[in-house]
């Protein structure tokens, strides 16, 4: 099932469902990185929130995302992971090291809206 | 219900399926949430791994009762080319296909007990149970 990607203001808004296989999500990365250029837009949010299991390959292909956006000059948010969602990554061992994360749509919303120059700063400070 | 779920595992669409049915199966018996995503991300991780080594095989879900002990077993089988050190799989950061290292040991975090069986040339069979708390 493809993610459909919003373009809302200077952001693209990605919103993964739970039946999300791996091809779906090399999917959503080659059209999150195409498209930031195509609406020169600031920031990516992907909200994660249906998503059931993040596993290796989705833990890792999130944060692949996240780094080639950072290389097109835009930031990255994931949003809503579940609370036994992180639970099980922690088990995993899966950190999205370096990947900026908040709440829920609304918190990452507001966060990027506060002061985008704050928003750039404080994510990419995370990612260090 | 039946007492075996069978989901044949030839590509990544595959992977969903078999988490989407473990998780089924363990909500019969009434795993609480925390512990259902950790079996469906258990079961993820098994049927990549057989996607990535081997191409195709199966996962077997099961209900299996000990004594008063109610669980799901989850059998991993495929016949690639097997793991030519299952020792060190079992180590973290391991991984002989050098992108995803978080295979089997993630898995023995995630459920209670873990057994698994590899002979170069035969393939690869990991039995995994979670029991009900």
């Amino acid at each position: 099932m493809e993610v459909p990607i919003l373009k809302q203001g200077p952001y693209l808004i990605a919103t993964v469902q739970s039946a999300l296989n791996d091809t779906d999500l090399l999917q959503l990365r080659d059209a999150l990185v195409a498209k930031v250029g195509k609406f020169r837009s600031r920031a990516v949010i992907i909200d994660v929130t249906s998503l059931d299991v993040m596993d290796s390959f989705s833990s890792r292909t999130l944060r692949d995302i996240a780094h080639m956006i950072r290389l097109r000059g835009a930031e990255t948010l994931i949003v809503g992971i579940q609370p036994e969602v992180a639970f099980s990554m922690v088990q995993l061992g899966l950190t999205l090291e370096g990947v900026a994360t908040a709440l829920d749509l609304e918190e990452g919303l507001a966060f990027l809206d506060r002061s985008p120059a704050e928003a750039r700063r404080e994510i990419r400070s995370r990612g260090r | 219900m039946a007492d075996e779920e069978l989901v044949v595992i030839r590509s990544d669409a595959d992977i969903v399926t078999a988490r989407q049915k473990g998780r089924a199966v363990a909500v019969r018996l009434g795993f609480t949430s925390t512990d259902l995503t950790l079996i469906a991300t258990a079961i993820s991780e098994l049927a990549r791994n057989i996607v990535l080594y081997a191409g195709r095989g199966e996962i077997r879900l099961r209900i299996v009762q000990n004594g008063d002990k109610q669980g799901v077993q989850v059998d991993a089988a495929d016949s690639g080319p097997g793991i030519s050190n299952i020792e060190r799989a079992m180590q973290d950061g391991y991984s002989t296909s050098g992108s995803l290292g978080l295979g089997l040991p993630g898995v023995r975090r995630l459920m209670d007990e873990m057994m698994n069986q590899s002979e170069v040339g035969k393939g690869t069979t990991v039995r995994a149970r979670k029991w009900k708390r």
